[in-house]
């Protein structure tokens, strides 16, 4: 095992990304899917705290801060459409929502 | 040398729980999965020095997006859900889609790696007087105090948004 560079941070990373999209595109639970996008934020977050170490420098950080705020305003309100949805159309299954679609 | 042997112990919690996330049939494994792998992103802040945000991933996802998924899960009824077929008709699409995009990453992160020689070490730490939480704070209301302000009225809309989501008559 060699040192631990700013490389293997990154192509963690970008695995994690790509798990998370694969969850999104392929799953139909509606929670699942919510869930790999919380994934899909980590990765960016753990590629954030690469730099931010690599560089020396805070500023990455403060940008972790402001995804984790987003990722949870996200899974909030998220959820609550979850909740509306299953109130009117009893199905958590992405694919049977298509009022929309003709 | 236990740097190595940490990070290769969180990349395997971190991909493992991910992967099972993303594969599990029943919603609560998935959320438990998905809990494992935060928790392995919280010990890759922790060996980056970035131990602010490590208490923040713990204390906000783990502690608080996790119970937020249990509670939706547990009121709405999933079993159905279960029961039927998981993955989408899309999927061996969005698989080749995901294929490509998979190469075209490790192309970069591999031109990368030498072209803005990232692949060395980080340089030691410059040994600096006040902690992480310190040097966070300092940046954040100073130099990033407007982001701040408005990150701050989003969760307002957040909460907001929910609530009204979640009401019976809106």
């Amino acid at each position: 095992m060699g040192p631990i560079t700013t490389t293997h941070y990154l192509a963690l990373s970008a695995t994690l990304l790509l798990i998370g999209t694969i969850g999104v595109l392929t799953r139909r639970n509606i929670v699942i899917i919510l869930m790999s996008i919380e994934l899909i934020l980590n990765a960016v977050n753990i590629n954030l705290i690469a730099f931010s170490h690599y560089w020396q420098n805070v500023d990455g950080q403060i940008f972790a801060i402001f995804v984790i705020t987003d990722a949870v305003a996200e899974a909030a309100v998220g959820l609550g459409i979850l909740i509306a949805l299953f109130r009117n159309k009893e199905t958590v299954l992405a694919d049977e929502v298509d009022l929309l679609k003709w | 040398m236990t740097d190595a042997l940490f990070f290769y112990l969180f990349a395997v919690l971190v991909l493992g729980g991910a992967i099972l996330t993303v594969t599990q049939r029943s919603a609560v494994h998935s959320a438990i999965s998905l809990a494992v792998s935060l928790i392995g992103v919280a010990g890759l802040y922790l060996l980056q020095q970035a131990e602010f945000l490590f208490a923040v991933q713990i204390v906000l996802y783990v502690g608080g997006i996790m119970v937020l998924f249990l509670f939706v899960i547990m009121l709405v009824n999933l079993d159905q859900a279960a029961k039927q077929r998981q993955f989408n008709r899309q999927r061996w699409v969005a698989l080749l889609c995901v294929g490509a995009v998979a190469v075209e990453v490790a192309y970069f992160v591999r031109k990368g790696a030498s072209a803005f020689q990232i692949a060395k070490t980080p340089a030691a730490a410059a040994v600096s007087q006040e902690g992480n939480t310190e040097q966070i704070a300092n940046v954040l209301f100073s130099q990033y105090l407007l982001p701040f302000e408005i990150a701050s009225v989003l969760l307002l809309v957040a909460v907001v948004g929910s609530v009204v989501m979640a009401k019976k008559r809106i």
